[in-house]
């Protein structure tokens, strides 16, 4: 009988359900894996839509046209083949959630409606209300449900992946994962691994990221030797509202349809926002980007609001906020679009923003950079592929609102195929393929953790480590700040040696679980430090007041970090971007181009 | 309540799901804009509790605490309702008292302190097959055309986020009636309002018509006033009811 491969799928966020998707409609044996179940993933956060150039509101939008706001939005720094597949793609892609039921918003003739988004001039983004990610993971769970019931994929929820088996050559041939409720350590044999674990957001302590994005399985594949490209790359999204536990987002949809950002030219104005007259409100996104207005990229308004605030002193009442203002809008056109955020605000600050502009400040939010992989989304460890925020690919060093989602499904629906595409021509594997070895690695890890009779608590560790990133590694950077970082890491990383756990017991015991993360988290974040001191340059979301301008001639490289056993410690090479298609041209959103 | 004063928290707590459940106190200095994952943070940095003795960390499932995953529900002040979306501030409004009680949900087999285990819900969705049967993922172009009223009556339906308050305020979900509960019956609704869905409309309508079906409701409508995402669950549940009926109807005439 002929051997039917089978893949393991980790994460079941968008990327990771599009994988499997593809994987069991062409007859593969699928198992996937995921820390919360898959209807809980971050997916559901997305709210504002997902791009694709299927011009239809007679502006000429073209797949071409797409790609250029990609690849410039991107800074160039995005191999451009991949983005080019994936422009491509596009209107297939949204053609196929229509025909799955998404609730996408419609026209008068019932066609799908699009609206304008960041970096762009073209109204090129599909939404569902301003629930866009929740309504696409629903429309992929419910087809990957489907496939359940049908026996065609096994669900592992409640797992959590802590690494790859690798036999003698290096080829991967299993994973071993941990079961979060009885805390059993298991191998799972297979022919090929695709991650699809997201972003990692939980390394800067608070930001618009669900609990479960802490980097901790990207990191783990670093520590056995996948690369990891350009985790300097880290967007902070210019409309959070700020909270004690987490900066919720504002979506860039509320610009889209008509928001517009501001504050009193007087910093002692005192009055109640929605009293101060349009003439002494000072429109600065506008004033400084005629053309783009409020609807520039997101590191460039990032920047702009970081500026009124800490170089103007311009914040509202002198703290760090500024306005994001939709009160001029007419109710019905709020509730038929973006409802479902300006809900969340109600909700969680109490003002109504139907009536009163909102306050808000930038929030940490995209992980550009990720798992290294080529054109085949496929890492540098034989049968090891990678999808999502979890890949360094298509983003370049700035993402474009509504374009994350499009690169989620994109990227598994390429890694599904050639994962299932290998693993029916890979040499077979002699012995346990290293199974019963990385287990052993595991446990004497667990026991190590479960035993320690330290004094520091993995929680309290993780707010330093979110502290002193955030500070160092956001919006502004300075190579003192980035050594400083990287210095507290390694004082973490000691005293993680030093670990107490509040509970020993071995039943859901998530304390143990998240020291675990933890352990993940302070390597990757090494890495992010690293690249960011070593690149001076500015570009994209990296900016460096020493070194304002972008390098082509040293920099336009992807960053590819190694981890150094030994010296428990990244090691940065460099290497060229395709950019065989559109040539690098200087980015400036100030000027008409 | 002001700076420098503390808050009291009650939690029932549970090892494992067969052992004995009691309850632990904590006590934490009070700040402003605290919400109750942010308390059970709060805990796990700091396990100790109110005699002074060092414990655990509370189990508990939460993810995005923007109320969009539908992880966090449990029982605060004993009510159903969505942890990161519960602000401390307003909870001490609501009772004039400096405590709070949380609890897991109670229709549902505990796995560890607050955490449940929801997947009969997952499993209720697949008994209504609540999914477009595609032909495949291929390009096959467009879908049909929708009317934005159409649009407009799905989507409220397709906020759902699987968090089972509406099972949980239920009186008539319980291990006697085996009851699908609400949502179940509403994304049922869902797909058979899809043009291409509504081509599995009366298999779900059978899977609706038998035990624990649509009949089990009493109409005690706690569902639509708990949920906290505002689905429209008593007008879903009479117009599946209908639904349901006139297809029991078909199916004995065609007999």
């Amino acid at each position: 009988m002929a051997h039917t491969p089978k893949i393991i799928v980790v994460g079941g966020g968008l990327a990771g359900l599009s994988a499997v998707i593809k994987i069991a409609e062409a007859g593969g044996n699928v198992d996937l894996f995921s820390i919360v179940p898959v209807k809980r993933s971050h997916s559901v956060c997305a709210q504002g839509g997902i791009n694709s150039a299927k011009n239809l509101k007679g502006e000429g939008d073209s797949v071409e046209a797409h790609f250029d706001d990609t690849i410039y939005g991107g800074d160039f720094l995005a191999n451009q083949t991949p983005v080019r597949n994936m422009c491509a793609m596009g209107p297939s892609i949204i053609d196929l959630l229509d025909r799955m039921g998404v609730p996408f918003n419609r026209t008068p003739e019932g066609l799908l409606d699009f609206r304008r988004f960041g970096g762009t001039l073209y109204h090129r983004t599909a939404f569902a209300g301003a629930t866009t990610g929740q309504q696409l993971l629903y429309a992929l769970d419910e087809q990957v449900r489907r496939f359940e019931a049908e026996h065609k994929v096994v669900k592992y929820e409640g797992w959590e992946f802590l690494s790859i088996v690798k036999d003698e050559a290096g080829v991967c041939r299993g994973i071993c994962a941990m079961d979060l409720r009885t805390m059993e350590l298991r191998t799972f044999p297979c022919d090929a691994v695709i991650i699809c674990t997201g972003g990692n957001g939980a390394i800067f302590g608070k930001s618009t990221n669900s609990v479960v994005c802490t980097g901790s399985a990207q990191s783990a594949l670093y520590q056995q030797g996948a690369f990891y490209a350009n985790g300097e790359f880290i967007q902070v999204h210019p409309t959070a509202i700020p909270g004690e536990d987490k900066l919720r987002l504002m979506s860039e949809s509320a610009r889209g349809e008509g928001g517009r950002v501001w504050v009193p030219k007087d910093r002692n104005d005192k009055r109640p926002a929605k009293s101060i007259p349009e003439g002494d409100r000072w429109y600065f996104l506008e004033e400084w980007y005629p053309k783009y207005g409020n609807l520039v990229p997101r590191d460039v308004a990032t920047r702009a609001i970081h500026k009124v605030v800490y170089e103007h002193g311009m914040g509202i009442d002198g703290q760090p906020m500024v306005y994001l203002d939709v009160s001029h809008i007419d109710r019905h056109t709020l509730e038929r679009k973006i409802e479902g955020i300006l809900e969340i605000y109600e909700k969680f600050v109490g003002d109504d923003p139907h009536e009163v502009p909102m306050k808000i400040f930038p929030g940490v939010h995209y992980t550009m950079g990720g798992l290294w992989v080529d054109a085949n989304q496929m890492t540098n460890i034989p049968g090891v592929y990678a999808a999502g925020e979890a890949d360094c690919s298509i983003h370049g060093a700035n993402r474009l609102g509504a374009n994350s989602l499009l690169s989620c499904i994109y990227g598994g629906f390429t890694a599904g195929p050639n994962a299932l595409n290998y693993a029916k021509n890979v040499a077979a594997q002699k012995g346990d393929g290293g199974a019963a070895k990385e287990l052993v690695r595991q446990m004497e890890y667990n026991n190590v953790l479960l035993h320690n009779q330290g004094t520091e608590n993995p929680f309290k560790l993780w707010r330093e480590l979110g502290e002193t990133m955030t500070r160092h590694a956001t919006i502004i950077r300075y190579n003192s700040g980035l050594r400083e970082a990287e210095q507290k890491i390694i004082e973490l990383q000691e005293r993680y040696r030093n670990i107490n756990l509040s509970d020993k017991s071995q039943w859901a015991n998530t304390s143990f679980a998240f020291a675990r993360q933890l352990y993940n988290m302070l390597h990757l974040a090494r890495v992010i430090v690293k690249g960011a001191e070593l690149r001076d340059e500015s570009r994209g979301a990296h900016y460096k007041p020493d070194f304002p301008e972008r390098n082509d001639e040293k920099f336009l490289k992807t960053t590819k970090a190694a981890f150094d056993e030994a010296n428990q410690a990244p090691q940065i090479t460099w290497e060229d971007v395709d950019i065989q298609w559109i040539p690098p041209r200087p980015r400036r959103y100030d000027i008409a181009s | 309540m002001a700076k420098g004063q503390t808050i009291k928290v009650e939690i029932k707590r549970q090892a494992t799901p067969d052992a004995p459940s009691y309850t632990e106190k904590f006590e934490m200095p009070y700040r402003p804009g605290l919400n109750i994952t942010s308390v059970l943070v709060e805990i796990a940095a700091n396990p100790v509790n109110t005699e002074g003795k060092e414990t655990s960390a509370i189990t508990y499932d939460s993810n995005c605490l923007e109320e969009i995953c539908g992880s966090c529900a449990m029982l605060i002040n004993g009510k159903a309702r969505m942890a990161c979306s519960a602000l401390v501030d307003r909870l001490l409004d609501e009772t004039k008292s400096d405590t709070i009680t949380l609890a897991p949900l109670s229709k549902f087999p505990v796995v560890r302190d607050l955490a449940v285990d929801r997947s009969v819900l997952f499993e209720n969705l697949k008994k209504v097959q609540a999914w477009v049967p595609i032909d495949g993922t291929y390009d096959l172009g467009p879908g049909p055309k929708q009317a934005p009223q159409i649009q407009e009556e799905r989507y409220p339906l397709s906020n759902c986020i699987s968090c089972t308050i509406c099972m949980e305020v239920c009186p008539q979900f319980n291990t006697q009636t085996n009851f699908v509960g609400a949502a179940t019956i509403a994304q049922a609704k869902l797909f058979n309002m899809d043009p291409s869905g509504s081509v599995l409309k009366e298999e779900r309508l059978r899977a609706l018509s038998g035990d624990g079906g649509i009949q089990e409701c009493g109409f005690a409508q706690n569902c639509v006033q708990a949920c906290p995402k505002q689905l429209p669950l008593t007008e879903a549940i009479s117009d599946m009811g209908r639904d349901v009926f006139i297809q029991k109807v078909k199916d004995f005439v065609s007999r």
